[in-house]
């Protein structure tokens, strides 16, 4: 696909939404992330929402507190600075697993699939940092890319009625957590204790756009330890410094 | 004032005006379906224009009422009745202790109404939002619909609020319903991945809203919009009223409790009034949808926020009024008499009507 020119596109009575091209890539992503921290850094009047998906910005207006064509040149140049200084997230989070038995009842077939054991199963998901593009599809749920590819397992024939949250689960080239207790297919080898999502909490969800995140497998009295100090939100998450945050 | 559930209606949710600011954590906006009817609702008994309501979809509850209160029915009507006695809608009333609400049913062929209560319906919100959600189980009453021995406190009525009672949300001011006026839409964000053809199709023809209407969308059926080169993109955000069309080429209205992110291509957006009316739509019914540019539909908005303007300017008269407390408040005598004094003579005056 060849690189164009973002698009302000108009959505509605109350929104604008800012394409950055129909592709999966870093590079796309690293300037929806960066429109976007440079908007919440310089606050429009009138503006609601910031919503940033794997390839676009959807910016919500109140149409009351709003002079459109304002907006889309306040845009305009905000996108016209981006290309300079693209920014990519350099925070990393370590996300503990414990891998198979009853926390990972897949673990076992995606090993044979590939024909390697569940250790090397287990060591080639924590190989790679993955990067999570956006979140949606349910609250705190993370598109995530960057895992490696070799552990690449189609989805289940019949999808489970009920998976656990924090389950974390494998489904073609991408790997994920499920933040809350639903229904789906993905192949599930392991879960962690975190609690990935909390209405109740500030903010609710663990995970945010732009964040590297890095599985470390831990043992079942390391997943009890942590899980009792998350559910008392106590646990601190580890956060670690990727990279300068250039692409 | 508490209203206790003696049974629910098919379904009965409680609703402000959603749970807006966290569509990036993946948590879908919720809220009432027609915001246009829960507003002047909560105005015409003094609330702010966006605290909690029953949000009643064509079969409404049986509620008995503990304490007194006021409340307003806006939107569809549902046939409301006070001790089975129908009592209008767009109207404010009285209830008292004792008193059972209950509805006969749709009248006018709309499916939503809102019963909005003096002070709002008080329970914590939950991320700035009392909103139920239902898929996600979040907000309202343990995220979910109402049933039997459910018991909803309200809040703090205004000061004045007994001086509300009586108020009719005068007819110009209500939303326009009529059947045969097309949805308003702004093509875009993907229109340029549909055909000039599928666009026409799309702005010509006549659709009908299909058995699969909810809360999340409201699938349409009618003739194929055609797309230029296959329906899928990498997923983009799904804002309220979009058009999402499939590879099947129907096109489906996302509404309030819509996924926020979404890999389907979008001809064009409803404008939020037009969202309020189509929610007021049930399957079989017939949708035109009309073009507008973006600058048209946000004039339309403020023509919006102007005629809630108006309302509440209304109530307040209505509220102010002193001729009204003369007429209600004080029987006008046809006899009696006075003492007036003129140039420091005082006289008896004795005076009747003739």
């Amino acid at each position: 696909m060849k690189e164009t020119e973002p698009k302000i596109r108009p959505a509605g009575d109350s929104c604008l939404v800012v394409d950055f091209g129909n592709a999966i890539a870093l590079e796309i992503n690293a300037k929806v992330q960066t429109l976007r921290s440079n908007l919440e850094a310089r606050p429009v009047p009138g503006i609601m929402e910031l919503m940033p998906t794997y390839r676009s910005l959807a910016v919500y207006f109140d149409p009351m507190e709003t002079n459109l064509e304002g907006l889309r040149e306040t845009i305009s140049a905000e996108i016209g600075s981006i290309d300079e200084q693209v920014e990519i997230g350099s925070k990393e989070a370590v996300i503990p697993v414990c891998y198979g038995g009853e926390y990972g009842p897949d673990l076992e077939s995606v090993a044979k699939h590939h024909g390697i054991s569940e250790e090397e199963v287990i060591r080639r998901h924590c190989s790679n940092s993955c990067y999570c593009y956006m979140l949606g599809f349910t609250p705190g749920f993370s598109y995530l890319g960057g895992m490696d590819e070799s552990i690449a397992t189609p989805r289940l024939e019949t999808p489970r009625e009920l998976i656990p949250a924090g389950s974390v689960g494998i489904a073609g080239k991408q790997t994920g957590i499920y933040p809350i207790d639903s229904p789906g297919g993905w192949q599930l080898i392991g879960r962690t204790p975190l609690v990935m999502y909390d209405p109740a909490r500030e903010p609710a969800t663990l995970l945010d756009a732009g964040l590297w995140i890095r599985f470390r497998p831990v043992q079942k009295d390391e997943y009890l330890d942590i899980r009792e100090k998350a559910i008392k939100n106590a646990y601190e998450l580890e956060i670690v410094e990727k990279g300068d945050g250039t692409l | 004032m508490k209203l206790l559930v003696r049974s629910p209606g098919i379904l009965t949710t409680v609703q402000d005006l959603g749970r807006w600011g966290h569509q990036a954590i993946g948590m879908p906006v919720a809220g009432a379906m027609d915001p246009m009817a829960l507003r002047r609702g909560n105005i015409m008994v003094h609330n702010d224009p966006g605290a909690a309501a029953l949000e009643i979809t064509v079969v409404g509850p049986k509620l008995a009422v503990q304490g007194s209160g006021i409340v307003a029915l806006a939107g569809g009507d549902l046939g409301m009745m006070v001790n089975g006695t129908h009592v209008q809608p767009w109207t404010t009333v009285a209830v008292k202790d004792g008193d059972v609400v209950s509805f006969s049913g749709m009248k006018d062929g709309l499916c939503r109404g809102y019963l909005c209560v003096a002070g709002g319906i008080d329970i914590p919100p939950l991320m700035g939002s009392r909103s139920t959600y239902l898929r996600g189980k979040i907000g309202g009453l343990q995220g979910r619909a109402l049933k039997a021995g459910d018991e909803l406190e309200t809040g703090s009525p205004y000061i004045l609020g007994k001086r509300c009672i009586g108020f009719v949300c005068p007819e110009d001011l209500r939303p326009d319903y009529s059947p045969s006026r097309r949805m308003d839409v702004v093509p875009g964000p993907q229109d340029d991945l549909f055909t000039d053809e599928g666009i026409k199709t799309f702005l010509s023809e006549e659709y009908v809203v299909s058995a699969a209407a909810d809360r999340m969308g409201y699938r349409m059926e009618g003739p194929t919009i055609e797309h230029v080169d296959g329906a899928d993109i990498v997923s983009d955000a799904i804002c309220l009223g979009a058009v999402q069309v499939p590879g099947h080429g129907q096109p489906i209205v996302m509404m309030a409790d819509r996924q926020t992110t979404g890999g389907y291509t979008k001809i064009a957006v409803l404008t939020a009034n037009s969202v309020a009316r189509l929610a007021q739509r049930l399957p079989g019914q017939p949708v035109r949808f009309s073009a507008m540019s973006q600058d048209q539909a946000i004039i339309e908005a403020r023509e919006e926020r102007g005629r809630l303007e108006s309302l509440r300017l209304a109530l307040e008269g209505w509220i102010a009024d002193p001729a009204r407390d003369e007429k209600e408040l004080v029987e006008p005598a046809t006899e009696g008499q006075c003492r007036i004094t003129v140039d420091g003579e005082t006289y008896e005056v004795q005076w009747e009507k003739i």
